[in-house]
């Protein structure tokens, strides 16, 4: 790390504190927009904190109480289970979609590609708000187009479907939603990756004999791995934190608890019923949930950082 | 025609219909937000608006004054928000990517860290701070968080900027007898404009399409932002029928200033995110 290759950064002439005076504004406003609450959710979710608390009585220290209570609640594991079983259900769905695109667009001539990426850069583009908005009018069960254009189907009888009724098909919904929104991403990611894949090497395999499916899985796949962990992580950390897109859902569906993932589950603890230690013990849980898994991607990205 | 041929224009049919399916709810909603809310009652869908083409969705949309208000808001935000972090993330990316310093591995670490962080991991006492200084329902309160929310992948983002401005064109200057300083304002900061303006538009996104925070920090009416306007049609709907028209064109009013914006803005953000993962 020491060798100063050359357009390597300037060393400073003199040890000066010219850095740190730099990073002081960045520092000062995540210490007070994130460090602040950190602390305080740590200290809060060792605390018993409730509506009394809420009227200025002290919190009482209940050490693990909390997270011990949360281990015995079974609504707090459903949770869970349904929050992990969505993220990774919809982000494997959305690499795997993500991925065919990208080989798609690779392999149709350039005014098909075009359309295509357009298509996709459009859908990218879309506030979840409108999208989670315009999703709920696709499936509403009376004008919905969905439940129209099924029943054109031969055999298929929706009876105007309540999709956002239904725990089942609620999550799908919300799944077919977060995959639209998120396939873009993976495969412009993934595309890139792609065109660095050198003709010379697809035509010596194909003239070697490699059919398409050989030359997939033994030159393209090789190839794209190192992009393909880097989104299927992001995805697993995105697909966690859906509560727009499910709070909205909500609206125009049920207010029951089955609905619940981990985001307007904590919602409901905290802001709804003021139950500020359990809200924090299990906004912890989330923030450990994250950081296992974006310790990975961190690490990629530093070891690139210093690569260069 | 060769086998080869026929598989070629059967991928390429293939990728039409996906486009098609991939763009769908787009044009549904645009088109959606041009016919009458009495067409759109009848029970079957129009593809086209053609003879229902009708603008006064658009019109009832905004009508009560609501909207407004919330374009105000979402506008005194976002400008705050985009200010704040340029400035706050330029100087840091200037730290980290021309100078050596103690604690420069751990300051990357911990904005790469931070920017993972999920909003709901953090909501509920960003809610008890705000309120307990009773910011809640104002643009301060959610700027503070939102700033801290945009800033690590601002820095990030420019980062990559600042160093790919070679450190000789300075020290050449430096040569020529001007400052450290002077050779950087004159030489590399011309050159960031780009990065300047890509990371400008990153954060007006962030903050102009927010709702997570949004919902927990300005719960009031009178102080949604654009998405929390967007949301009231469909929470309305629980007590009256929905005026789907309309909430398709309050859609299209909110999503239209961000496709253009993302446009400019999209191949930097891939890059970025992605890092080296795709050298391109």
């Amino acid at each position: 790390m020491s060798a100063q290759a050359p357009g390597a950064r300037i060393q400073p002439r003199r040890t000066t504190g010219i850095p740190y005076v730099l990073i002081v504004p960045a520092v000062l406003a995540l210490l007070l927009g994130l460090g602040y609450p950190l602390i305080w959710q740590v200290v809060t979710s060792f605390q018993k904190y409730g509506l009394a608390q809420q009227f200025g009585q002290p919190p009482q220290w209940v050490g693990f109480d909390n997270f011990a209570n949360l281990a015995w609640n079974g609504e707090f594991w459903a949770v869970v289970g349904r929050s992990l079983l969505f993220c990774i259900v919809t982000a494997v769905v959305t690499v795997v979609i993500g991925v065919g695109m990208a080989v798609l667009m690779n392999s149709v001539g350039r005014v098909v590609k075009l359309i295509l990426q357009i298509s996709m850069l459009l859908a990218w583009a879309m506030p979840v708000a409108a999208a989670t908005t315009v999703f709920i009018w696709l499936f509403d069960r009376r004008r919905g187009v969905v439940n129209h254009l099924l029943d054109l189907l031969p055999g298929v009888e929706m009876n105007r479907y309540d999709w956002l009724g239904n725990p089942t098909t609620f999550f799908l919904v919300a799944s077919v939603l977060i995959v639209w929104m998120s396939v873009p991403f993976v495969a412009f990611a993934v595309y890139a990756g792609l065109t660095q894949i050198s003709d010379e090497v697809m035509e010596a395999a194909q003239i070697d004999g490699a059919n398409a499916w050989q030359r997939f899985g033994g030159i393209i796949m090789p190839m794209i791995k190192p992009v393909l962990s880097i989104v299927l992580l992001l995805q697993l950390i995105w697909d966690l934190r859906v509560f727009a897109q499910i709070t909205l859902l909500k609206d125009a569906g049920s207010k029951s608890g089955d609905f619940d993932l981990l985001g307007t589950y904590i919602y409901k603890l905290g802001v709804a019923s003021n139950d500020f230690g359990v809200a924090s013990a299990v906004s912890i849980v989330v923030l450990l949930i994250t950081l296992a898994i974006s310790w990975v991607y961190v690490r990629e990205l530093i070891k690139e950082d210093e690569a260069q | 025609m060769t086998a080869a041929k026929l598989g070629r224009i059967a991928l390429s049919v293939l990728a039409i219909v996906l486009a098609i399916v991939w763009v769908f709810p787009v044009y549904w909603m645009v088109n959606s937000a041009f016919i009458s809310t009495a067409v759109l009652q009848q029970f079957t869908p129009h593809f086209f608006p053609g003879q229902y083409f009708t603008t006064s969705n658009f019109t009832g949309a905004v009508a009560d004054g609501s909207f407004f208000g919330a374009l105000g808001m979402s506008l005194a935000i976002t400008l705050i928000v985009v200010v704040v972090c340029l400035v706050f993330a330029f100087l840091g990316a200037v730290a980290i990517s021309r100078f050596r310093f103690r604690g420069r591995k751990s300051f990357v670490l911990a904005l790469l860290l931070i920017q993972m962080l999920p909003a709901e991991g953090l909501f509920i006492a960003q809610y008890k701070m705000v309120s307990s200084v009773g910011l809640l329902n104002t643009v301060l309160g959610v700027s503070v968080i939102y700033i801290a929310a945009v800033i690590p992948f601002t820095v990030w983002m420019l980062r990559g900027f600042v160093a790919g401005v070679p450190a000789e064109l300075e020290e050449a200057a430096m040569v020529d007898g001007l400052s450290r300083f002077q050779a950087f304002m004159r030489i590399t900061f011309p050159l960031l404009a780009p990065g300047l303006v890509a990371s400008g538009v990153y954060a007006f996104l962030q903050a102009w399409n927010e709702i997570t925070v949004a919902v927990v920090l300005l719960p009031a009416e009178a102080a949604q932002t654009l998405p929390l306007w967007l949301r009231g049609f469909v929470q309305a709907s629980a007590t009256r029928e929905t005026d789907w028209g309309q909430v398709m064109a309050a859609s299209t009013i909110v999503a239209i200033p961000v496709i253009v914006f993302f446009l400019i803005v999209q191949g930097r953000m891939t890059s970025g995110i992605v890092g080296g993962a795709v050298k391109g």
